[in-house]
């Protein structure tokens, strides 16, 4: 009985991180048009009603350029600001390290919230430029943090013998820190990627009428439930799931070597 | 001075913060040699190599290898090559690209390039494993390809920052004998920084001796163990007796009689294990008892309380041969030309 249950314990606490999604996908493929028990499928109409669907598509599409900007961007800017700080003494750098990683802390609202504010007052308005913008604020710290921690002394000590050896600092940029940091830049991308693609609340305050598929899907559920949105759901959380196993496949990869 | 790798140091000083590192160091060596910086941690060694590299700009003092005066001239264009503690390979790269990398700074094709490398990992024992990666090696094959990498750039001077200190004794004593027959081969000037005073007198014609960011000595390896210029040098370069004694009118009194000295005041009289020894005239130290012994292969080292000094106890290599026992009494000496006499600090 004892040492039924830890397992029994471990289960209950699977099923209740998994059961929602696990019934969200089964329920995409419902024949119906209600996605309730009895399940009566399996059937791909909702996925093909999904992907003919223009509005729809287009989000995915938006989202995908936006996720994939940004982390680009902030991978970008991470990896300079890290470089920077790792690199070199320079005058309150305790400072810039805490300030570039604080963002962290505030809520994605207040994020949002704030742009708003400025680019209504820059006269900019939203749009889904603005959206990658706020992505990026939301992403930079992440891929500072993963960046800066991957820049360690044996990298160092690796560029200082490329400068030995003749090397320009480009060179030494392009020869050896960027191949040697291929892991961490590929897994802050990802990571950033796999946040920008779901995230609601900034897309929503920041864009009007070219939303990203969370906004759309947020419009959607307003008219009711429907398989349909299982169907969005369950091709959501794919993309998110893949981008996460690359991160981990990379990290640990990156441990074990 | 001025073949290629000859180098002059000139009042080399500079400081990390608050700490001081190095305070006017002098150092010329002449091309070809071999030199070893010797010193304890902290004592400035590494910051000398690292000004001498090109990796740090010293705050005074200026660097010249050759005829050419590289102060302001950072490592990359600078002709010296340095093999770093740690390896430093490039863990992305194959052997034969680590090692051809500097060539390829040079702007050397890719074919010559690669005959090159192939060249230079066979020199170093590792001759067609250059398809390999580094993190497929062991220390000691990693230290190899790092040599062969700094060596293929044909420095005029090769630096060398505590290259053994991760190897075991075994694999050490091996590569000091390497490093030592490729600098024959090559015939450039190798600078090597180590803590360790054998591994300087098993590969250096020269060693200098630093402590607190001086030069405390500087010779060649059996003046400096023989007759160290310093009280610090001498503790340094192996275990040594030391005997304190007061000097005056040209004569040193210690508890084992009078040998002759300058100077006045609290001296140290240093004997060197192997130095004292019964029936050796010259210094008489008087019968001692033995506190313990142990068998060491090529000598026997024992502690010794010698009855004209109690309390002060004495080590010694004692020729091989039957082991004595404690408590036994020896009637030890020392000869004149061992002795060492150092004003007390």
């Amino acid at each position: 009985m004892l040492r039924v249950l830890p397992w029994a314990y471990l289960a209950l606490a699977l099923a209740f991180i998994y059961l929602p999604v696990a019934v969200l996908v089964l329920f995409s493929f419902q024949g119906g048009a209600l996605p309730v028990p009895p399940f009566d499928g399996p059937s791909g109409q909702w996925y093909a009603e999904v992907l003919s669907d223009e509005d729809l598509v287009g989000a995915l599409w938006r989202s995908v350029a936006v996720a994939a900007g940004s982390a680009a961007l902030a991978v970008a800017l991470g990896f300079g600001a890290a470089l920077g700080l790792a690199r070199h003494v320079l005058p309150g750098a305790l400072a810039v390290r805490a300030l570039l990683i604080a963002p962290l802390t505030v809520s994605y609202l207040i994020v949002g919230l704030g742009l708003l504010i400025l680019f209504q007052r820059l006269g900019l308005g939203p749009s889904l430029w603005a959206v990658g913008v706020g992505h990026v604020v939301i992403n930079l710290p992440l891929a500072f943090a993963i960046l800066y921690a991957a820049m360690g002394a044996e990298q160092e000590r690796a560029e200082q013998a490329a400068r030995d050896l003749g090397a320009g600092e480009a060179q030494v940029i392009v020869l050896v820190t960027l191949p040697m940091l291929a892991p961490a830049l590929l897994a802050a991308f990802f990571l950033s990627v796999t946040l920008s693609w779901d995230e609601f609340i900034i897309a929503f305050l920041l864009s009007r009428f070219d939303v990203t598929l969370p906004v759309e899907i947020w419009s959607l559920l307003r008219s009711g439930l429907s398989p349909r949105l299982n169907a969005i759901g369950s091709v959501v959380f794919l993309v998110s799931v893949a981008a996460v196993l690359l991160v981990e496949a990379l990290l640990l990869r990156r441990r074990r070597a | 001075m001025s073949a290629p790798g000859a180098v002059a140091l000139t009042g080399i000083a500079h400081r990390f913060g608050g700490a001081t590192a190095l305070t006017g160091v002098d150092l010329g060596i002449a091309a070809g040699e071999y030199v070893t910086l010797l010193g304890p941690s902290g004592c400035g060694k590494t910051t000398l190599l690292n000004v001498l590299g090109g990796f740090l700009r010293p705050d005074a003092g200026s660097v010249r290898i050759g005829a050419e005066d590289v102060t302001d001239r950072p490592a990359a264009r600078r002709p010296t090559a340095t093999v770093f503690q740690d390896y430093a390979l490039f863990p992305h790269m194959t052997l034969a690209e680590n090692v051809a990398f500097g060539l390829r700074m040079a702007g050397m094709g890719r074919g010559a390039r690669r005959a090159r490398a192939e060249e230079m990992l066979a020199l170093v024992g590792l001759g067609g494993l250059g398809a390999n990666r580094p993190h497929m090696l062991s220390g000691g094959q990693r230290q190899r390809v790092a040599l062969a990498r700094a060596l293929a750039v044909q420095p005029a001077v090769l630096l060398l920052d505590e290259p053994l200190g991760a190897l075991d004794l075994k694999l050490r004593r091996a590569m000091q004998d390497e490093l030592k027959t490729i600098h024959r081969q090559l015939g450039t000037t190798f600078v090597h920084v180590t803590h360790d005073q054998e591994e300087a007198m098993a590969i250096a014609d020269r060693i200098v001796v630093m402590n607190a960011g001086q030069i405390e000595d500087d010779g060649p390896p059996e003046r400096v163990y023989r007759k160290p210029a310093t009280l610090f040098a001498a503790g340094f370069m192996g275990e040594m007796n030391r005997i304190p004694g007061e000097a005056q009118g040209g004569k040193l009194e210690t508890a084992f009689g009078v040998v002759p000295a300058d100077g006045a005041g609290r001296h140290v009289l240093c004997l060197r294990p192997e130095a004292v020894g019964p029936g050796r005239t010259g210094l008489q130290i008087g019968p001692a008892k033995v506190r313990d012994a142990a068998f060491f292969g090529t000598y026997i080292r024992a502690h010794l309380e010698p009855r004209a000094a109690p309390g002060l106890i004495l080590v010694a290599h004692l020729p091989p041969g039957p082991v004595p026992t404690e408590g036994a009494e020896m009637d030890l000496g020392a000869d004149m030309s061992d002795l060492n006499i150092y004003r007390e600090p």
